[in-house]
C-alpha cells in the first residue's frame, strides 16, 4: 500500500496574533511556524499503517515562502516518511482551492492507494483540502476520520466518524480514497532535532511544479480581532426560573412576539 | 570538575615474567589493571557499543569498587546505581530500554569520588542521545523538547512573553536592542527566571540590586532562548545545537563586557559547550557577580532568619564555585548560616539536573521519594521548623522544586525557600515597619 499524506504549516499561536498594516493579514514580524496539528495525526495514522503492513509514505507540501517547508519535510522524513515532495512556489500560503488543485496535479505523477491529510486547520477552517483533492481527482472521500483500517486484502479501508451524543458512524471506503483525518490513535512522534538537522543537510526533497491555475475567487478585505463583549449575563436557577429570564429577556428585544404560545 | 582525589595515570603497564625491584623478586600475577580491561566471560556487544559512542569510553573503566554507591543520590531514593549501570551493560544490557537510562541527573557525584574517572556527565546523554534518535523518549520529555524547539522555552511559550516580568520589576530594564549601545554586563535571564510565576520574584530582585548599584547592564528580551543544557544532558545534542546558535547569533549582535547568569546551567553551557560552537566570553554566574561588590551593597534592615544553602551541582560541584553565594549569605544583616551535612562538593541534588526537571512523573515510578524531598527534609533538620529557616538557592529550578517538597513533606509553612537575590532585595529594603 502506497500512502500520500498533505501537510502544511500554520502560525505558531505560541505568539499572539496581530493583524498587519494592510488590515488585511497576520503581521508576520513575530509569526514562528509549525506543522499543522491535524497533518500530524494524518502523518502518524500512514506511518501506523505502512509500519504494520507494509508500503510506502510519502508527503507533499506546498512550496510556501512563509515559514520553512524544508524543515517541515525533513521533519516527516525524521518520522520515518520513505519519499518527501515540494510541490509548487507560492509566496504565501494559498486558499484550499489553489492548494487542493496544486496537490491533485502533483498526484497525477506519484503512484498512491490512501491519500490522507488533516480534517481542517487553523488557519482556514473550511476543512476543504481534501473533498477538493478527492473531487480533483474523482476519488471518494471521507472528513473527520479515526480508526483507519485497511480491509478486503488492501482494496478497502474501514473508518470511524464521530457524531454528537457518542454515536459512532463505520464507513467502508473503496480505494484509492481520500481522508481527512481527525486525530491518530497514537500521539505524533517525536522527530529529535538532531536527526532532522543532520537530514536537512543530507535529505532529498523532490520538487515538482503546480499551483497554475484553481483559486477560489474569494479575496480577504479586511481582518480583525473579535471584540470580546461584555454583556454576557449567566443565569442560574431552576429550569423554570431560567426559562422565564430566557423569555423575558426575548420579549425585551422583541424577538418572537406574535408567536403563539 | 574539581575532584577530591589524586589521580595516578598510567596509560600501558607492561608485565614482565620476572621482575625483581630492589633485589626482591616480585615476580606474579599482578591483581591490578591499569591498561583496557574487558570481561570476556560475558557478551561484550552492549559494552563494545556504548564504550564505542563519543562520551560512552570511560564505563567498560569500572572495576565495581562502589565509592560511587553512598554519594549517588538518587541510590538513596531506589535501586538505581552508578555502579550498576556498569554490572547490566557487562550483562549484555544496552540500557536503551532500561529507564536506568533517564534516571541519572548527572549531579556528578559519582564522577567525584571514581578512581577510574568513569564520567555518567558523559557516558549518559551519549547512550541517551541514541535512545533520542531512536524515538525511544518518555513523553513528558518529547514534550518539553517540542517545546524549546518551537518557543526557545520549556513551557512552551511565546518569546515575546519573556520579558513580561519586567512590569513589576519596579525598575527600568533596558533591552540591549532598544538600547543602540554597548553595555557592562549583558545579563541572561534564563527560562525558569523569565517565565515561572517563582522564578520571575528573582528576576525582579536582580534588577533591582543590580539598578541600585548602578550596574551598567541589559537583557537580550524576546531574542534570548532557553541555553539548552539540560536538553543537552538529557540527549537531545541537535536541540541543545540549534538553541546554542540562536543564542550565539544574538550574543554576536550586540557589545558587552561580560555575561552574568542567573542559571548554573546555563553557565555550564556558555562556559563550558559553547566555546567549541563557536563563542568565548566572560561568564558569572550572579553569585560570583555580586560577590565583589558586596561592600557596595547598601542593606537596609535585617532579616533575621537561620538560614542553610543548597549547593547547585552546576554550580558548584560541576564548576567548583562554592564560596561567592557563602559570601553574600554572610554579609546579609541577620542570617544565621548553618550548613547542611550534604554540602559543597558533597552536595546533594535536587533531582532537576540532566533532564530531570522534565522528567518528574516517570522517575517517581522508580524512587521512594524525589530528591527534592529528601533535601528539604535535610533542610528542615538544619534549620529547624519554626518557620524562621529558610532553605536558599542559586539556581532557577529550586524555587519550584523546593517549594512542592516542602508541601509534599507536610512542612508547610515550616521552612521558606528563597532565590539568595530575594534575600539580599529584601535586605536592601527599608525595614517592613
Amino acid at each position: 500500500m502506497d500512502y500520500v499524506v498533505l501537510l502544511k504549516q500554520v502560525p505558531d499561536l505560541a505568539e499572539e496574533l496581530e493583524i498587519d498594516a494592510a488590515g488585511t493579514g497576520l503581521d508576520r514580524e513575530w509569526m514562528s511556524f509549525v506543522a499543522s496539528e491535524w497533518d500530524e495525526y494524518a502523518l502518524e495514522e500512514a506511518l501506523l499503517l505502512r509500519d504494520a503492513r507494509g508500503g510506502t509514505v510519502t508527503c507533499l507540501a506546498l512550496g510556501v515562502a512563509a515559514g520553512d517547508v524544508d524543515e517541515l519535510l525533513a521533519t516527516c522524513l525524521t518520522r520515518g516518511a520513505d519519499r518527501v515532495v515540494k510541490v509548487g512556489t507560492f509566496e504565501h500560503a494559498p486558499d484550499s482551492h489553489t492548494a487542493a488543485a496544486a496537490f491533485a496535479g502533483a498526484l497525477a505523477h506519484i503512484h498512491y492507494d490512501l491519500v490522507l491529510t488533516g480534517v481542517q486547520a487553523i488557519d482556514d477552517l473550511d476543512g476543504q483540502v481534501g473533498p477538493l483533492v478527492a473531487t480533483n481527482l474523482g476519488l471518494p472521500h471521507v472528513s473527520v476520520v479515526t480508526h483507519i483500517a485497511v480491509a478486503g486484502h488492501g482494496s478497502i479501508v474501514t473508518v470511524h466518524q464521530e457524531y454528537a451524543g457518542g454515536v459512532v458512524g463505520e464507513f467502508e471506503v473503496q480505494l484509492p480514497a481520500v481522508l481527512g483525518v481527525q486525530t491518530s490513535r497514537e500521539t505524533p512522534r517525536y522527530a529529535p532535532v538532531s536527526r532532522v538537522r543532520q537530514l536537512m543537510k543530507t535529505a532529498t526533497i523532490e520538487a515538482m511544479v503546480g499551483g497554475e491555475g484553481g483559486g477560489s475567487g474569494l479575496v480577504v478585505e479586511a481582518m480583525t480581532i473579535p471584540e470580546t463583549g461584555s454583556t454576557a449575563e449567566m443565569i442560574n436557577g431552576s429550569p423554570q426560573v431560567i426559562a422565564e429570564r430566557i423569555a423575558a429577556i426575548l420579549a425585551e428585544r422583541g424577538i418572537g412576539s406574535g408567536v403563539a404560545r | 570538575m574539581s575532584r577530591d582525589l589524586p589521580i595516578i595515570k598510567v596509560d600501558r603497564t607492561i608485565e614482565l615474567e620476572h621482575a625483581v625491584v630492589d633485589g626482591v623478586d616480585i615476580s606474579g600475577h599482578w591483581n591490578r589493571m591499569f591498561s583496557d580491561r574487558s570481561t570476556t566471560a560475558l557478551p561484550t556487544e552492549a559494552m563494545d557499543w556504548i564504550t564505542s559512542l563519543d562520551g560512552g569510553e570511560s564505563l567498560r573503566d569500572c572495576y565495581q569498587c562502589g565509592k560511587c554507591v553512598p554519594v549517588c543520590p538518587v541510590q538513596h531514593v531506589g535501586d538505581y546505581g552508578p555502579r550498576k549501570l556498569n554490572s547490566k551493560v557487562i550483562r549484555g544490557n544496552n540500557l536503551m530500554d532500561d529507564p536506568d537510562l533517564w534516571l541519572c541527573t548527572t549531579c556528578g557525584n559519582c564522577y567525584r569520588v571514581c578512581p577510574k574517572e568513569v564520567n555518567p556527565l558523559r557516558i549518559m546523554p551519549a547512550i541517551r542521545e541514541q535512545a533520542v534518535l531512536e524515538g525511544k523518549i518518555p513523553d513528558e520529555l518529547s514534550d518539553v523538547f517540542r517545546n524549546l524547539q518551537k518557543s526557545g522555552n520549556p513551557m512552551g511559550e511565546s518569546p515575546r512573553k519573556r520579558i513580561d516580568w519586567i512590569a513589576e520589576a519596579g525598575v527600568d530594564v533596558p533591552i540591549i536592542s532598544q538600547l543602540g549601545r554597548p553595555v557592562d554586563v549583558l545579563w541572561y535571564v534564563s527560562d525558569y527566571t523569565s517565565y515561572h510565576p517563582r522564578g520571575k520574584d528573582a528576576a525582579r530582585a536582580m534588577a533591582r540590586v543590580m539598578t541600585r548599584l548602578g550596574v551598567d547592564f541589559a537583557i537580550l528580551g524576546p531574542e534570548e532562548r532557553s541555553d539548552g543544557d539540560s536538553a543537552r544532558l538529557a540527549g537531545e545534542t541537535g536541540l541543545f545545537d540549534l538553541l546554542a546558535e540562536q543564542n550565539i547569533k544574538a550574543f554576536d549582535k550586540y557589545e558587552f563586557k561580560r555575561l552574568v547568569v542567573m542559571d548554573p546551567h546555563a553557565y555550564n553551557a556558555f562556559k563550558n559547550h559553547y566555546p567549541r560552537l563557536g563563542w568565548e566570553g566572560e561568564v558569572l554566574h550572579y553569585t560570583q557577580f555580586l560577590a565583589p561588590l558586596v561592600d557596595k551593597i547598601e542593606f537596609q534592615s535585617s532579616v533575621d532568619l537561620d538560614v542553610t544553602y543548597h549547593d547547585p551541582c552546576y554550580l558548584g560541584r560541576n564548576n567548583g564555585e562554592y564560596e561567592a553565594p557563602r559570601l553574600l549569605l554572610q554579609a546579609i544583616p541577620g542570617i544565621r548560616l548553618a550548613e547542611m551535612p550534604h554540602n559543597k562538593a558533597n552536595g546533594y541534588c535536587c533531582g532537576g539536573g540532566g533532564g530531570g526537571m522534565w522528567l518528574d512523573g516517570f522517575v517517581a515510578e522508580h524512587v521512594s521519594e524525589r530528591l527534592s524531598e529528601r533535601r528539604v527534609r535535610e533542610a528542615v533538620a538544619t534549620v529547624g521548623m519554626d518557620g524562621s529557616g529558610v532553605l536558599s538557592v542559586a539556581c532557577p529550578y529550586e524555587p519550584s522544586r523546593f517549594e512542592d517538597a516542602v508541601k509534599s513533606t507536610g512542612n508547610d509553612g515550616k521552612l521558606a525557600v528563597r532565590d539568595i537575590i530575594e534575600l539580599i532585595d529584601q535586605a536592601m529594603q527599608p525595614p517592613a515597619n
